[in-house]
């Protein structure tokens, strides 16, 4: 696999600072990143969501280059809309994201629903050779060194002696780590995960996860929705706690602290009003 | 010696006879250009869309009948006319509204079809839709077999410049949008692919027969393999054999020539899932034989 991207992860350590408590609504998610590590993500006033309703809101801020940065919070905080909104398959409501140094297709998006038909007549190469899309192309033949890469890339996963498999006859694991193969090939400097251990057993979760820290090892940016605290304080160095606006950002210990867990719980609870409220800013901001 | 003449009548009446070899002809174009569509159009789970818009190039090709009379233009161009501006308005209701796709097709060809009787009404012309219905391959001229190798031709070229395309919009529509623009242009290209065999197949075997060798052979091979490349082949494969058969039964059981194609089609499908290794039968010995051992 390519790793170009190693040299840039030693110069720019990520920044593990707990960042404050920005616990108001216009929150903000970083303070300017450690030296040299240039912002991969601003956000300026960045509220997302679905027909005018806002999912989450008012988001300021950056995400530093190399970061591994989990995003925690209860169910409907906002966390896989914040990841489609930095995908850009989300159109912000109100505010902007923008990427910097990274252009939309360049971004590896593992989402929660997959609309992969597993049933297609697909086999296991050809499904992890997709990622290879932005050095092929529509056109492009595999010549050796590129069915090298895939072969590397089926290895790392753990899916060797698989490759003929079609992807209708992989367990949920073995599927899930195919998809990770193709992230692998993507090459991206910024990997986008929504809840990626969800229904897979410990052992893939285990592997994926050093793969996650492979990853970030050669720099790339790691952004992945998660649920397990336990995994996130074992393995992310940065979270970011969200509930529909972020409760706390920063060095991951500090962030899952239980006042910050129940703030975020309390929020989500009584949702009702304050979404209610929020949908109407962004109608009175759209007008 | 023998064998020669064993063979005679499989082969004696595209010797003996000039419309037979035409049908022939007509038969291998549709199924180079109709029968990998239909695979596409299957994986998609799209086979019934085929008929919609089978049904939706129709009042096309009868509205070309009415102002042109007979004529191969107007009635290819009309046909191609409705069916496209149904594949346009549909796809872009589906993809920009709540309407799903199955229903976005509904609607738009019911209007199309409504449209077109309506206008066949109108005119008070007693059109003979018999042979928009159901074809005429036994009666194909220099002019449309040139139509067909053509659209054919067109066909064959831009599926194999988009497989892959096609194939990611197909697997999974979703990554294919993240990771080029061209999601889109694979689903609009596809659908005129589909409206221009569907014009193609009206030609030889009837707007609703064309839909059978698109489908048929595709449903039929994928009970034989699981990879998307032999799978195409085999289809087309079937579909050869099976209209070079359907052929034969015609001539020699004084059949109609597109029923009996499309019924021979049928018997490939009814027989890979009799023995097709990922038919039921199969899958049922197969499971059987793991629990014994």
């Amino acid at each position: 696999m390519a790793t170009g991207l190693g040299a840039r992860r030693a110069a720019d350590p990520v920044d593990y600072r707990f960042l404050g408590d920005g616990l108001s609504a216009t929150a903000t998610i970083s303070q300017a990143p450690a030296s040299g590590a240039s912002p991969i993500l601003r956000f300026d006033d960045l509220t997302l969501g679905y027909d005018r309703h806002p999912a989450v809101h008012h988001l300021h801020g950056e995400i530093a280059a190399g970061s591994l940065l989990a995003i925690v919070g209860p169910n409907g905080a906002g966390k896989s809309t914040l990841l489609k909104g930095i995908s850009g398959e989300l159109r912000p409501l109100q505010g902007r994201v923008e990427r910097l140094g990274v252009q939309r297709r360049q971004i590896a998006y593992l989402s929660q629903q997959t609309t992969l038909d597993s049933s297609f007549p697909m086999v296991v190469h050809d499904f992890v050779a997709m990622g290879l899309w932005r050095a092929i192309g529509a056109f492009r033949g595999l010549d050796h060194g590129l069915r090298q890469r895939i072969a590397e890339a089926i290895d790392l996963v753990g899916l060797c002696g698989l490759e003929s498999r079609p992807i209708g006859a992989l367990s949920g694991g073995q599927l899930q780590r195919a998809h990770f193969a193709r992230v692998v090939l993507q090459d991206a400097p910024l990997v986008l995960l929504d809840e990626p251990y969800g229904a897979i057993d410990a052992a893939s979760v285990r592997d994926l996860a050093a793969l996650v820290r492979r990853w970030h090892g050669e720099g790339r940016t790691v952004i992945a929705v998660l649920h397990d605290l336990e995994h996130v304080r074992q393995e992310y160095p940065e979270t970011l706690l969200l509930a529909r606006e972020i409760v706390a950002r920063g060095a991951t210990a500090a962030v899952l602290s239980d006042d910050h867990l129940a703030r975020a719980r309390q929020i989500a609870e009584g949702r009702g009003d304050e979404g209610q409220a929020a949908v109407c800013h962004a109608e009175r901001a759209s007008r | 010696m023998s064998q020669t003449l064993s063979l005679t009548p499989l082969f004696s009446p595209f010797i003996e006879f000039g419309f037979m070899r035409r049908a022939l002809a007509g038969c291998l174009a549709l199924s180079l250009g109709a029968t990998p569509v239909g695979v596409f159009l299957m994986l998609r789970r799209m086979s019934l869309a085929g008929d919609a818009m089978s049904h939706a190039i129709l009042p096309g090709a009868a509205v070309g009948y009415l102002i042109a009379g007979l004529s191969l233009p107007a009635m290819t161009v009309g046909g191609l006319l409705a069916g496209l501006t149904v594949a346009v308005l549909s796809g872009g209701v589906a993809r920009n509204s709540v309407i799903k796709e199955d229903a976005s097709l509904a609607t738009f060809y019911l209007l199309s079809l409504s449209a077109g009787v309506l206008i066949i009404s109108l005119r008070g012309s007693s059109v003979d839709l018999l042979h928009v219905l159901f074809g005429s391959v036994l009666a194909l001229d220099d002019a449309t077999l040139l139509l067909l190798a053509v659209f054919t031709s067109v066909s064959v070229l831009a599926l194999a410049l988009g497989l892959r395309l096609f194939v990611l919009e197909g697997c999974d529509p979703a990554f294919l949008a993240r990771i080029s623009r061209l999601g889109p242009m694979a689903h609009y290209g596809f659908m005129v692919l589909l409206v221009l065999n569907l014009v193609a197949g009206f030609h030889a075997l009837g707007t609703l027969m064309a839909v059978g060798i698109m489908i048929l052979p595709a449903a039929a091979a994928r009970l034989w393999v699981c990879n998307i490349g032999p799978l195409l082949l085999i289809a087309v494969l079937i579909a050869i054999i099976g209209s070079f058969l359907g052929l034969l039964l015609s001539y020699h059981a004084n059949l109609p020539a597109g029923p009996a194609i499309v019924l021979t089609l049928g018997g490939s499908y009814l027989l890979s899932l009799a023995v097709g290794p990922l038919g039921p039968l199969a899958s049922r010995w197969r499971s059987g034989w793991h629990f014994e051992r």
